[in-house]
């Protein structure tokens, strides 16, 4: 196949270059590559320059997020053939500084990522000799789909809160600590509750719902928001209504 | 050039980097770890590991069965004494890995489930759908969260060891963000840095797995032993080199030729039942199906694909409900990737390199021979893989070895007097001149693609399913030579922000001093065992080679190899039987 493909990518060097600017370059098709395939082609035979995170090609190790024509794709998920009209326009996640290129700061992630407390809290400390915890396949279910999340970051690039507010704890971290919440083996509810019911939790999500259907793994942190939402809110009555309720 | 200093710092930072930076948290609190990884933790490639891990659990089965399918898998050449302590430790390890929160697939009574895995007698491998490695990596990482000790350097790319006066006193890494070098000081040193799958050009590895941690022990002197043993995988897409895995085959997926014809039965591991028998046909180990698939092909019974000849992984008869609730990912992989739905059609898959057996000289508490440097996961060799890695028992590892050699570091670090910063720093300086070097040379011969392309090209011709002496010897004369040329490879990037062109120059030179390791090693060990066949010498030969072989580095010439025992304690050498003899 002799066709060739025209990549529009967003370059910036801050060493060098007083403000991001595209430039442009061109690739051979072939029908089964993907994206990444294109910029590793860039990368090893026309410019060694041009830097991105990718590691694993099969979607799963989260590296490679980016702006494909505006919609934030994993780079390797995104099939060339799949935008076979016009150029292709390549940009870093929107929401996030650009470090350089296509590669974007993620502190702030990181640390909504460890303020939401994603690991099982328990009163008591078990050990491995009091073997293992009881859970069914549907008390799994309940928080299974929230374990797939990849910590890709294409749903901070996808929330337009995520763009107004960059306090918002956002999409990926809220769906991961209701995941801890749901899980039968937790008992870290209130604790996570400071941060995730809190003004920069999930009162801040508006529901546009674009977080699920950017997301490549079909985690919904949109519905886990939601749903928080309505637990946050039971809690809060139960405390202040019920007879005997803890304050 | 700044220096800090630490109680214990870590190299790589996926499954068994961050078991062992929580278990020497749990040893004691007031130990400071650094945890350098050249990618953020979830990125690392424990998160590709697919199928499951392997602990003994269910009441029908034992430690013993346990033992004895690793140590028949491995062909001998695996220590009996690590062995032992792996089996011992694999069901509490996976178990706290239950308590930490692991999602792992459960039955209806809310026990975990296992699935058979190939070489295995009784079904023992824990599993999470087919995702277990991404679980187990999030899992730890989310945990690692808890312990205010650990202080994590995210991409960080260590360059160098420190070594003073026979100790390893920590190591010199570049801050990827800025391009500033950092030497940090440390009591012990844990090296996690993973294998060293993309010396060659079809692999399931992700980019990142280029060796690194393997050739910094080497370049200080520790041998990388048993490098000869690479793992084929049998079943990876045509092209990408993705991963269907093995728990494909557990679930009783089939293996069928061009003709339709399963033809492993003509490979000593009938019968062909109709659905998969425990150490039998599909269920068989690794590299007895890898070397099927060279013979298939030997005798045109592949089918062809754009990207090279391939046999059919047949899932169809599983049906779409058990494909989606125990093979979700390789199903959405298959259909992204390869265009083939497998509730409707057989997956094209072909054998793809994916472990190495092999890495940095161990013993069983994760310690190498150079005071102060501890090694495990995939990097390291302690050996319980042998010459073949039983599918399931790698993820395993990284748990009881991660925390073993975090233990150990522990201990070390508070037992050893303090390390003086001076050397640290003269050595620092030293690392710093090399990569000026790098940046003021201007040869403009030789490309990291190109010397990479070249490397691809000899690894696979000499060191491939099966082997011969006459290709190993121009494989090590090919790497010998590209070794020259490196040192005339051209920096395109001169900046110092994310500079992903330095970062892929340094790996090009640990991925070719690796590879020599692995070229020469093969080539003196003029024995078929395991994943290691020799077409001149097609036996196994337990008189001169039931060895580790150990190989050392030199500057400018290649490896010397040598050899040391292997531990025997209670399973003496006999033959490997699969199929219906195996019952």
């Amino acid at each position: 196949m002799s066709e060739d493909v025209t990549l529009e990518i967003l370059r910036y060097r801050p060493e060098l270059d007083s403000q991001p600017h595209f430039q442009t370059y061109t690739i051979p098709y072939h029908d089964d590559w993907v994206v990444l395939d294109g910029l590793n082609y860039i990368k090893d035979h026309v410019d060694g320059t041009l830097s991105y995170r990718w590691s694993c090609h099969m979607a799963i190790c989260g590296s490679c997020g980016m702006m494909i024509n505006g919609e934030a794709k994993l780079a390797c998920h995104a099939f060339l053939r799949d935008y076979r009209h016009g150029v292709i326009r390549i940009e870093p996640l929107d929401h996030f500084p650009i470090e350089r290129d296509l590669v974007i700061v993620m502190d702030s992630f990181m640390e909504k990522l460890s303020s939401v407390k994603p690991y099982v809290i328990t009163q008591e400390n078990k050990a491995p000799s009091d073997g293992e915890n009881l859970q069914t396949p549907l008390q799994l279910m309940a928080f299974k789909q929230y374990t797939l999340c990849i910590n890709c970051l294409l749903c901070y690039a996808a929330c337009p809160q995520c763009g107004l507010n960059e306090k918002f704890v956002g999409p990926a971290a809220l769906a991961l600590a209701h995941r801890y919440n749901l899980d039968s083996r937790d008992e870290g509810n209130e604790q996570r509750a400071d941060v995730v019911a809190s003004n920069e939790g999930i009162w801040e999500c508006t529901f546009v719902g674009a977080c699920s259907e950017v997301c490549p793994k079909h985690v919904d942190p949109a519905a886990a928001i939601q749903q928080t939402k309505i637990s946050a809110s039971l809690d809060w009555f139960k405390a202040r209504l019920l007879p005997g309720a803890r304050r | 050039m700044d220096l800090i200093s630490t109680d214990i710092a870590i190299i790589g930072a996926g499954g068994a980097g961050l078991r062992a930076a929580i278990a020497v948290a749990e040893a004691d609190p007031s130990l400071r770890v650094c945890l350098i990884s050249k990618v953020y933790p979830m990125r690392s490639h424990t998160v590709a590991a697919e199928g499951g891990a392997a602990g003994v659990i269910k009441d029908n089965d034992s430690l013993d069965y346990h033992f004895h399918d690793t140590v028949a898998g491995g062909d001998w050449l695996c220590d009996q004494d690590a062995v032992d302590l792996f089996v011992n430790m694999a069901p509490r390890e996976l178990l706290q890995m239950e308590h930490w929160g692991c999602p792992w697939s459960r039955e209806a009574s809310g026990k975990v489930a296992v699935r058979p895995f190939g070489g295995m007698k009784i079904e023992r491998t824990w599993y999470a759908a087919d995702q277990s490695g991404f679980h187990m990596l999030h899992t730890l990482f989310q945990t690692s969260l808890k312990y205010p000790s650990i202080q994590r350097f995210d991409e960080f790319y260590s360059t160098d060891l420190l070594v003073e006066d026979g100790r390893c006193t920590g190591t010199v890494a570049i801050e990827m963000r800025s391009g500033r070098l950092l030497a940090i000081q440390a009591q012990a040193l844990i090296i996690a840095t993973g294998g060293c799958g993309r010396i060659f050009p079809f692999t399931t590895n992700g980019a990142i797995k280029t060796g690194d941690g393997m050739a910094m022990a080497y370049r200080a002197g520790v041998p990388l032993k048993d490098m000869e043993f690479i793992q084929y995988h049998p079943t990876g897409l045509p092209g990408t080199g993705i991963l269907m895995t093995e728990g494909s085959r557990g679930e009783g997926g089939l293996l069928r030729n061009k003709d339709g014809y399963r033809y492993l039965q003509d490979y000593n591991l009938g019968p062909p039942d109709p659905w998969p028998r425990l150490k039998a046909m599909e269920l068989g180990p690794r590299d007895r199906l890898s070397q099927a698939f060279w013979h298939e092909q030997k005798k045109g019974r592949t089918i062809s694909t754009p990207h090279g000849d391939a046999v059919l992984l047949d899932l169809r008869h599983l049906g779409e409900k058990k494909i989606n609730e125990r093979l979700p990912m390789v199903r959405e992989l298959a259909q992204s990737y390869a265009g083939v739905d497998p509730v409707h059609e057989p997956i094209p898959v072909r054998p793809v390199v994916h472990y190495t057996m092999g890495g940095i000289h161990t013993d069983i508490d994760g310690a190498t021979p150079l005071p102060g440097l501890f090694a495990a996961g995939e990097c390291a060799c302690v050996s319980i893989n042998g010459a073949n890695r039983l599918g399931s028992n790698s993820l395993t590892e990284l748990l009881v070895f991660g925390a073993r050699a975090g233990r150990s570091a522990a201990a070390f670090a508070k037992a050893s007097p303090a390390v003086s910063t001076s050397a640290a720093r003269e050595r620092a300086e030293a690392v710093q001149k090399r990569i000026r070097d790098l940046f003021v040379r201007n040869s403009e011969i030789e490309t990291v693609s190109g010397l990479r392309k070249t490397m691809h090209d000899t690894i696979e011709s000499g060191a491939g399913i099966y082997r011969s002496e006459a290709l190993l010897q121009e494989t090590g004369r090919v790497l010998a030579d590209l070794r020259r040329r490196y040192d005339k490879v051209q920096l395109q990037d001169r900046s110092n922000v994310f500079n992903t062109d330095l970062i892929q120059v340094l790996e090009l030179g640990c991925m070719l001093d690796v590879a020599e390791a692995i070229a020469h090693s093969a080539a003196r060990r003029k024995e078929s065992r395991g994943s290691h066949q020799r077409l001149d010498h097609p036996e196994r030969d337990d008189h001169n080679y039931l060895k580790h072989s150990l190989a050392t580095y030199h500057a400018s010439e290649p490896p010397t190899i040598s050899y040391c025992d292997v531990v025997i304690t209670r399973s003496k050498p006999a033959e490997r039987v699969y199929g219906g003899a195996a019952a």
